[in-house]
């Protein structure tokens, strides 16, 4: 039985999808984070993000983080779903579920898949306001 | 020798390309190859820095590249 899923999609990201991976009639609780597409940037206005990937590595370091999580936090089951393409303000860009028997785990397994797939995995996004588009990230 | 570079986020737009075949000398290692990159194309200066990827792994300055390497600029990533 697999006990991680990870995924990079242009389809809509479900989070029914990635709670339906995790759960587990051995599991006492799910965490999730759902990362939405906020509507400004300090203080300006954005119109939509565009998420772009070097996709089979990506999904190598999605992988390795999934498989680091199982390794260092007692869980059961992990999934990490990202989109790419354009997305609109309250769109969801990125899934991370997780189950354990206890709660303190699968809390401190779902930080540490996105504080760690925000500084590793090779997605870039570029923010969209009226007067132009801007690289996130990209600017010394 | 050949490898392929290439280009992802901001790169793609500062060098005007994706993915192109690029000539090495043979015991070229991933820093030699970022300094003839910098010269190549100077607008890649305008990034913080960048990580490179070779056959779809980080590779620090000191790995060597060989013939057929699939080598990425990585700027700095912002998924999630």
């Amino acid at each position: 039985m697999k006990n991680t899923a990870v995924l990079i999609t242009s389809e809509k990201l479900k989070v029914q999808d990635c709670y339906d991976f995790v759960q587990d009639a051995a599991c006492g609780g799910i965490a999730l984070f759902v990362g939405t597409v906020r509507n400004s940037t300090k203080n300006k206005e954005v119109s939509l993000l565009d998420f772009s990937a070097y996709e089979p590595m990506a999904l190598k370091e999605m992988q390795k983080i999934a498989d680091l999580a199982l390794a260092k936090f007692q869980i059961h089951k992990i999934a990490i779903h990202h989109a790419v393409g354009e997305l609109q303000i309250g769109d969801i860009p990125v899934i991370i579920a997780v189950s354990s028997a206890h709660r303190k785990a699968a809390f401190e397994a779902c930080e540490f898949a996105i504080d760690t797939l925000k500084e590793t995995v090779p997605i870039w996004k570029k923010e969209h306001f009226n007067d132009g588009e801007v690289w996130v990230n990209s600017h010394p | 020798m050949k490898i392929q570079l290439l280009f992802f986020g901001i790169a793609t737009d500062l060098v005007g390309e994706n993915s192109i075949f690029y000539e090495l000398n043979s015991e070229e290692t991933v820093l030699t190859l970022k300094k003839e990159l910098l010269l190549k194309y100077p607008k890649l200066k305008n990034i913080n820095e960048f990580a490179i990827a070779v056959n779809e792994e980080y590779a620090e300055d000191d790995l060597v590249l060989r013939e057929n390497d699939v080598v990425a600029i990585i700027p700095p990533v912002s998924g999630g």
